[in-house]
Formats: C-alpha cells, structure tokens, sequence
C-alpha cells in the first residue's frame, strides 16, 4: 500500500468502516429519491421488516450465515494476500458436492449422511479454490484472473451437470431430486422445539451455529496458531517470510483451500438447510456481497459477523420493502454492496485522510 | 455444412464478436496504461442500459449512443478516481462498479418501466439501421477501433508515452509528462468503447435492454486480452475466435455431429475461460501483463 496514513487503532477498525456504510447509505438515498420514493419510509419498511418480528429476525439470521461463509472465505485469502473474487464459482461446486454425497449415499443414517454432505461440499468448494491457489504459487498466473475464469466454469458446468446429467427424471427444471430427509439440517425453530422453547418458523436452521463456530475457527486460526502467522506473513511480505522459511507457494495453497472450504458453507446453509435440493445459481451474488461483507469487517471475524448482520437486514428487510414499495427491489441490496466495496476497500484512503485531518491531534499521538 | 450454413456462422461469429472486441480494446487501453479494469462488464451494462433507455425516449439512436458512452465514461471516471488519484485497490474497485452497474440498471429499469427491468422495444430510428452486408455502423466503429487503437498506440508520440506509463510510470514522470493525466486519458477511452460496447449490445443487436443482458461478456473481452497478450490486432483475432464459438455453440445446438454425436452447448462455452485459464498457466505460450499495471503511481518514492 502507498503512503500509509496512521490513525489509531480504534479509528482504523470502527471509524474507517463506519463512515463507509454511512456513505453508502446515503448514497443508496439518493438512488430511493432519485426514483421517486421516500428513503425515510424505506428506512422504516427494512427494518422493521428484518428486525420487527421474531419471524423477520429468523430470515435475517438466515441471510447473514450466508454472509458470515462468504466473507471469512475473502478474509482468510485476504490475509495471504489473495483475492479471492471465486467465492461464486466455490459454493457452485459446494453445492455440487454436498448433492452428490446426500444422492449417492442416502442408503446411509443420518447422523453419518449429515457429516458427510458437509464435508463433500467443503472437499468440492476447497478442491476448486486449489487449482487457481496453484496456478498462482506455481506457475503465476493471476489469482484474480483464473477466479474469475473459475466462477464462469463453475456455472456452465452446473449448467450441464443439472440439465444433462443429475436432473430429477420426469422433471423439466434443471433441479435434483429432494435430499432425503433424514439428511435435512434441522431448522431452528425444529431444534428449540425440542428443547421446549417456541420461536417462530423461518428459514434459520443449524447452520448459523456452524458459521459462528467457524467465525471462532477463523480467528484461532488467523490469529493464535503459527499457521495463521505464516499467513499473515505472507500477506505482508511474502520476501521475509521465505527469509523466515515460510513458503509463501505452500501457503498461497493452503490459504485458498480453506478459503474454497470456507465458500461452500453457503452451499451448507443454502440447499441442506433450506432448499433440500440442488438447483441452479442458488449463490445468487452472496459470494460477491462477501467482499463487501469482509472489506467492511476489516477481515476480522468479529468484523465480519457483524457486516453480515447488517448484509442480513438488508436483505430481509429488502425483500419485505419490495412488498411495500415495488419500485425498490432486491436488487437494493448489490448497489449498497457495491458502494461498499468502493468506498471501504477502494476508496478508504480518502476517509482515512479526512479522518485523519479531522481527529484531534494528541490522540493521533497517542497512537 | 454447405458454404452457405459457413456464411452464416461467420456473420454471426462477427456480430457476437464486435461487443467483446469494443469491450476488449476497452480493457486494452486502460491496462496498457496501468489501470486494471475486471468492471468492464459492468461499464458495459450501464450503458446498455443507458443507450436504450435513451433511444426509446429520443427515438434516436445516436442519442442512445451517445447517453450509453456518457454513462460508461462516468463509471470509468469513478474507477479512475479510486485507482489513479486515491489510489486504490484497482480489481477491489473494478468488482465495485461491477456490483454498481448491476444493482443500478435492474433498480432504475424496473422503476421506470415496470417491466421486470426491461426498456422498451425499440424500432424504425430508434435503432441502428444495417448499412453495409446487415451490419450496423456500430460494427463498422468497432473494427475501425482497431487500425486505430495499434496506430495510436504504436506509431504517435502519445501512444508510447502512454505505453511507458503502463511499465514504468516513474520515467515518464522524470520526463516531466503527467502520469495522472495519461492513465485519465486512457481511462476515459476504455469508457467509449465500453459504451459502444453495451450500446451494440441493446441498441444494435437487441431491441431494448434486458436485465444482466452482459452476461459475462465483459470477462470473455478479459480473457480475450490475456489472449491477445495486451495487443490491438491479436485482439480482434481472439475476439472473432470466441465470438466464433458462441456462434458455433448456437448452430450445434440439438445436432447430432457424425462420430461425435451431440456436443454439449456448455463444452463450447467453457472453452474462452478454460483457453485463458491454460494460458495462463504458462503451457501453451505465456502471456505478460504490462509490468505496472495494477500498481497505484506514487509520486514521492
């Protein structure tokens, strides 16, 4: 990075976000007004259609685990480095995977079957982030370039493999079969059900705990094991860690591998948690969202659990503001994914010279 | 195959072409500069958008042209701030105006005309009337865009300075020639022929503007200038090879070829990116980006 602007670490990791999504809010305003609606009545739709019910706040839940896989899939890459802009084409072939173990295999019980779809998804979704990781450790092509290339073969080949090869027989939608049910992850409100606690039905299943289970993971990983501080390393400075016996090839690898892994936990919670089947482009876009999500949590798990409850709102309540207001469709929620992006990832240099300038002088000296 | 069938494979391997070739000379200037450019699908989108929403209001459609390159400047002019005055992350705000333009063309389509994001049919002079052999002049523009592009870059004192600026900025700076300035230049050129791209694309092909209606392009006129290792007259050659393809892909659709048998859509689909990926690997040949691009001119260095 060029001529690095020191702020304290408080302002880095709160403030340099914070004005990125207030930005992009009121950006997104001037979009609502530009067509003719009102932004505070919009405002006021979202949220209440996110948080303003039990059931809302099930949805929301639901979106943000999503959110929470394709944002520690960017993260953990990001560390290394790498961009990884291939999320996409990952959980395609996460979905792949976990539909082939729970169709091929549901002779077997379920507490074998459910393990098993989870871990086909994360084989498929990491196997397909290696190729691009060894392409760049190895022979230098650009990891940004073959990602991209990876996400457009990831979906003409599940174009193929649903209309051709694992379409349910006397079907017209390029669909699978249904899994079997012993090998549904249980929804949330099944769970707690059992355990005497009543909470509206929704789309929220047990994944969400996965994704916080993987969150801490992500941040022992990243942050307390020695592989995480080869990572970080290499993503800082590739020349001292080989001084240091890392190999940043090895590394590059194994980063993109739990990356793909990482990605196809979307594939998880989309289609064993809630679709039951595969189908096609069921990513719809949350692998993009996921740079946004990981840009504005600073890569850090914490961060980015967060962004993706905010993701999860948008969302949700996106979806219950297009009732309400036709004119304002889903679609909402990529333009205010994109200013984000713009504004916490290629423009934070702006901000943090503003906030630079504007913050008083001795707690910058503090710092 | 009769030669007429090849006749008709070829003129459609040209029109699917000339959208990826404007989009890929696009890419061409802007990262022969030193600014890496993965938004060009989405500067291509809006300015579909643009261009048809304006020709359908207007009835005229060099006004949509002309709206459709307004609109793909203004996005290349975001993408230039952040990547040559803020310098910022270049993919990071390319996958930005790439979401931007997506978002922003289903919401404003289907705001306006509350058809599922559609505009509306466009006909008579608000579309491109074929001048010569069924082509519009848009695909004359285009093809023109390549003399001019190798002219340009090759043979004026502007298009080496522009090259040097692409491999190593801090001479040209030495030599007291704006770098800021030239990257702008090329900036603001990668977002004309994005907006003939996307004008091509809905006003010249297509009758109106369909959501998402890139889908994908802008990445196979990527790939095509990875393939065309960054060079104007290589480029139209691999944009006519891919646009060959799809136009191969459609004709074999649901036909059955002697000894093969039928051959799925998908296998020639994947072949454009599947070509860059093994390219890139360095198998077949190697291809090498110009040296500064990507990399933010930081003058006090």
């Amino acid at each position: 990075m060029s001529a690095p602007i020191d702020l304290p670490k408080w302002a880095d990791t709160v403030l340099v976000p914070a004005v990125s999504v207030v930005a992009a809010f009121l950006v997104a305003g001037l979009v609502v007004v530009g067509i003719g609606e009102n932004p505070l009545t919009a405002t006021r739709w979202l949220i209440q259609g996110s948080l303003g019910s039990g059931e809302g706040l099930g949805f929301t839940l639901f979106y943000a685990t999503n959110f929470i896989f394709t944002g520690l899939a960017v993260a953990v890459a990001y560390h290394a480095g790498l961009f990884n802009i291939g999320g996409e084409g990952q959980a395609t072939l996460g979905g792949l995977g976990a539909a082939v173990v729970l169709l091929k295999l549901d002779f077997l019980p379920g507490f074998l079957l459910l393990p098993l779809g989870i871990i086909g998804a994360t084989a498929f979704g990491a196997a397909w982030a290696a190729v691009p990781g060894y392409l760049q450790a190895k022979r230098g092509s650009h990891i940004v370039i073959t990602t991209i290339m990876f996400n457009w073969l990831a979906s003409v080949l599940s174009v193929y493999l649903l209309v051709n090869v694992m379409r349910e027989a006397n079907s017209m939608n390029p669909e699978t079969r249904a899994f079997p049910s012993h090998s549904h992850i249980p929804f949330m409100h099944e769970a707690l059900a059992a355990l005497g606690i009543d909470i509206p039905p929704s789309q929220l299943n047990l994944t969400f705990l996965i994704a916080l289970a993987a969150s801490f993971a992500v941040w022992l990983l990243i942050y307390r094991s020695r592989l995480g501080y080869a990572i970080r390393v290499v993503g800082s400075n590739p020349t001292a860690a080989v001084y240091a016996g890392i190999s940043p090839a090895r590394i590059t690898i194994i980063a993109m591998v739990i990356s793909g892994a990482l990605a196809a936990g979307l594939a998880v919670n989309e289609l064993m948690g809630y679709q039951h089947r595969l189908l096609l482009e069921f990513t719809s876009g949350y692998g993009f969202v996921g740079i946004a999500v990981a840009l504005m949590g600073r890569a850090h798990p914490v961060g980015i659990i967060l962004a993706s409850i905010l993701f999860g709102i948008l969302y949700q309540g996106g979806a219950e503001l297009a009732f309400e207001q036709p004119a304002i469709t889903r679609d909402m929620v990529v333009v205010i994914g994109g200013i984000i992006i713009l504004f916490a990832g290629a423009l934070d240099g702006l901000f943090r010279r503003i906030i630079a300038r504007v913050l008083p002088r001795p707690a910058f000296a503090s710092a | 195959m009769d030669s007429g069938t090849i006749i008709t494979v070829f003129d459609s391997a040209l029109r699917l072409s000339i959208p990826l070739l404007a989009a890929c000379l696009a890419g061409l200037w802007s990262e022969r500069s030193g600014v890496v450019d993965i938004g060009l699908e989405g500067k291509m989108l809006v300015a579909a958008f643009a261009a048809a929403a304006a020709a359908a209001e207007t009835d005229s459609a060099w006004i949509g042209l002309a709206a459709g390159i307004g609109a793909s400047v203004a996005f290349a002019l975001v993408h230039g701030f952040a990547s040559i005055s803020q310098r910022g992350n270049q993919i990071v705000s390319g996958v930005a105006i790439n979401m931007l333009a997506a978002g922003l063309t289903a919401i404003v389509g289907n705001a306006w005309y509350g058809q599922g994001g559609r505009t509306p049919p466009l006909e008579g002079p608000e579309r491109f009337r074929e001048i010569f052999l069924n082509h519009s002049v848009l695909v004359f523009l285009a093809l023109l865009a390549v003399p001019l592009t190798w002219f340009l870059l090759a043979k004026t004192r502007f298009g080496l300075r522009l090259r040097a600026v692409g491999e190593n900025p801090a001479a040209v700076d030495t030599a007291g020639i704006s770098v800021t300035g030239l990257r702008y230049v090329a900036v603001i050129l990668a977002g004309v022929l994005c907006g003939l791209a996307g004008t091509d694309l809905s006003v010249g092909q297509s009758a109106g503007f369909l959501p998402n209606m890139t889908a994908g392009k802008g990445f196979i006129a990527l790939a095509a200038l990875i393939f065309a290792k960054w060079r104007a007259w290589p480029a139209l050659g691999a944009c006519f090879l891919f646009g060959l393809l799809d136009a191969v892909a459609i004709r074999l659709q649901g036909i059955a070829l002697p000894g093969i048998g039928e051959v799925p859509v998908q296998a020639i689909q994947a072949l454009p990116y599947l070509m860059t990926v093994i390219l890139l690997a360095g198998v077949i040949g190697t291809a090498i980006p110009p040296r500064a691009s990507g990399v933010p001119y930081v003058k006090e260095r």
